[in-house]
């Protein structure tokens, strides 16, 4: 189960910490270091239904506006 | 002695049926001599079926297409009797190493635990593969091969399907009881029966050069993102006999097709990566573009579409003649029992039930391969090079690097064939798995296994059978033809364990003790004579 009751000691200092670690960043920059702290942290996780639990929220509510660069075919 | 399978061309010969008043009866039609419908041939020859073997063109694969064949390829080419000819002349390899810019991020060695005959892989170029696939089926006075005889269009008929064959002296008629559709991507036949193959098509290309070289790489596969040499791409190097190497350059979308296959441009991309000294000839070059894709069913009536007819996938993985060699093997041993009139009709229908899961599996994986290496978004890509980045010191991100996974087999778990188990099994030799192979005293497992139903077991004294259709072979397995333990320890063995084998080596039953009323009862599921009974 997804934990979402407060679970960090100090949320402001986690908050300010995040922000940080994104200081001065371009905006790729930034999604490199967002890409590498989810993949470390799910993997600290591990619990596949916790992390289909957590990807689940975090997609809701926005609906699809770019797309996929594969190609239908049929042949 | 050595042929140049490539250079071989065959001649076209009148046949009688051309001559005949009404279309000449087969009782099976296989379209197209690449290696799926090659093999295909061969195995239903091999079951006492004659076979037609129709091809439009004259000769074998032209350019190295499919180079890394499995395990599992060479155990069914072991039974269709030319495995040692694929082993002895590829390439055996086990290691593969994965670089990102120039550092090393990850290495595997597919050497599986020992004791099997044949390796994970071997490297072998397509036009040996076909060719000794066709030097098999020389040798079989069952399959007659007709060349440049291209199937034109089919006309279903009560009693059968007819072919229309345009030939260069005009076209005929044949009629067949089941034909077996291996006609390769572009499928004709697909196309003339309005049916279709859907999918995804990745925006990417990539230069496939086939390189005659010396050189003092190791016989390994060896991937890089984004080298030095071939900056923003991805390259692969993989050995092959005669001294040749396929070196495969990712291009990206905007690469004009027409203008990297020139040797201008080549040449450069090979030397940035063998070096300024490097001595090389291209031998074959090509741009490709890959989808993954399937039909939405692989029978149709008396037609069974197989191989890349049916489905494609991207090469990552090299699952597509390896997933299409396991299409033939299926196919075959079903019809030759159909028509001995050793099972019925509905058997057939478990082509789609087992082959279709087996490509979506295959699909699968190959997507999954090919949206790492081409991601597909910006959020793809900036996960990929993260994973990437962490690779270099976080063991976890090493095992989410997926330049192709090996090819393995499909277990059909759900198949309306199995028997499901009552007794207590541990282990993968589920209803359903390709049957695992073992080292004996006198030889290897599956080579005992031979071509019909069998049933292995493990014990002092083979098991009395009963007569059945078909006939039910045994297989003894005493402890002391188990040498090393292996075949007890896969197959979750104690004395008295049984195993029902199909003729495609697949398991389809198993019991702790054998019971003549349960063999009967998983014969009959096995050849559809109780499918959909529970
Ligand atoms: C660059 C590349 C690398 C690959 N690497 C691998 C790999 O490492 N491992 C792997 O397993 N797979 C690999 N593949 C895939 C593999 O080459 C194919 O999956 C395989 O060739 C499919 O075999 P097939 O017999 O279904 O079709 P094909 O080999 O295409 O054969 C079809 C045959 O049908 C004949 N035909 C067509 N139309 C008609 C007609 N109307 N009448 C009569 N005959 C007809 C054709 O002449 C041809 O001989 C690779 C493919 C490519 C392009």
């Amino acid at each position: 189960m997804l934990n979402t009751e407060p679970n960090i000691a100090s949320p402001d200092d986690f908050y300010e910490a995040l922000l940080a670690i994104h200081q001065d960043l371009t905006p790729e920059q930034a999604r490199a270091v967002d890409a590498r702290l989810i993949l470390l942290l799910s993997n600290h996780i591990g619990d596949m239904a916790v992390l289909r639990q957590a990807m689940a929220r975090a997609r809701e509510g926005i609906v699809p506006a770019g797309r996929d660069a594969t190609i239908a075919v049929r042949a | 002695m050595h042929v140049d399978y490539q250079s071989l061309r065959f001649e076209y010969r009148r046949s009688p049926d051309q001559s005949s008043a009404t279309p000449s009866h087969h009782p099976v039609v296989v379209v197209g001599a690449g290696p799926v419908g090659l093999a295909t041939a061969i195995d239903l020859a091999g079951a006492g079926l004659r076979v037609l073997l129709l091809d439009d063109d004259r000769c074998l694969s032209n350019g190295s297409r499919a180079i890394c064949f499995a395990k599992r390829t060479l155990e069914i080419f072991d039974r269709l009797g030319c495995g040692d000819r694929m082993v002895e002349k590829g390439v055996t390899w086990n290691v593969g190493r994965v670089f990102h810019g120039e550092s090393p991020v990850y290495s595997f060695d597919l050497l599986p635990d020992g004791g099997h005959r044949r390796p994970a892989f071997v490297n072998l170029q397509q036009y040996y593969v076909e060719g000794f696939l066709l030097d098999r089926a020389r040798s079989m006075p069952e399959i007659e091969i007709r060349w440049g005889n291209k199937v034109l269009s089919l006309l279903p008929r009560e009693d059968g399907v007819e072919l229309v064959v345009e030939t260069p002296e005009g076209e005929y008629r044949v009629l067949a009881d089941y034909v077996v559709a291996a006609d390769g991507a572009r499928s004709p036949i697909r196309r003339a029966m309005g049916l279709e193959s859907r999918g995804r098509s990745f925006r990417d290309r990539f230069l496939i050069a086939d390189v005659r070289m010396k050189a003092d790489f190791p016989p390994e596969r060896w991937f890089w993102f984004a080298p030095p040499f071939h900056p923003g791409g991805s390259v692969l190097l993989h050995s092959q006999p005669d001294g040749v190497w396929r070196i495969d350059f990712q291009l990206g979308w905007d690469a004009d097709p027409e203008k990297e296959r020139e040797p201008e441009r080549v040449i450069p991309r090979v030397r940035a990566l063998l070096g300024p000294e490097a001595e090389f000839e291209l031998e074959w070059v090509s741009v490709y573009t890959f989808s993954c894709l399937r039909m939405e069913r692989f029978r149709h009536g008396r037609v069974f579409f197989a191989g890349d007819a049916a489905h494609g996938v991207s090469p990552f993985g090299a699952r597509g003649a390896n997933s299409g060699v396991q299409d033939a093997e299926n196919i075959a041993w079903k019809l030759a029992l159909v028509l001995r009139g050793e099972a019925p009709d509905a058997l057939l229908d478990s082509y789609d039930a087992e082959r279709v899961p087996a490509a979506d599996e295959n699909i699968l994986n190959s997507t999954r391969s090919t949206d790492f290496i081409t991601p597909k978004s910006e959020a793809s890509l900036a996960f990929r090079d993260a994973v990437l980045d962490l690779a270099r010191d976080c063991v976890f991100a090493r095992r989410m690097v997926n330049s192709g996974r090996l090819s393995l087999p499909s277990t059909y778990g759900h198949s309306p064939l199995n028997t499901p188990d009552a007794d207590e099994f541990e282990g993968a030799m589920v209803p359903g798995a390709p049957a695992l192979d073992a080292p004996l005293a006198d030889g290897w497992l599956l080579s005992r296994l031979g071509g019909g139903f069998t049933l292995l077991h493990f014990g002092e004294a083979p098991p009395d059978l009963p007569e059945t259709v078909p006939p039910v072979r045994a297989v003894n397995i005493a402890r002391a033809d188990d040498v090393e333990g292996l075949a007890a320890h896969r197959y979750d063995a104690r004395p008295g364990t049984a195993y029902l084998i199909r003729p495609d080596q697949h398991v389809c039953a198993r019991w702790r003790r054998l019971d003549q009323v349960k063999l009967r009862a998983a014969l009959d599921r096995a050849t559809g004579r109780a499918m959909g009974t529970p």
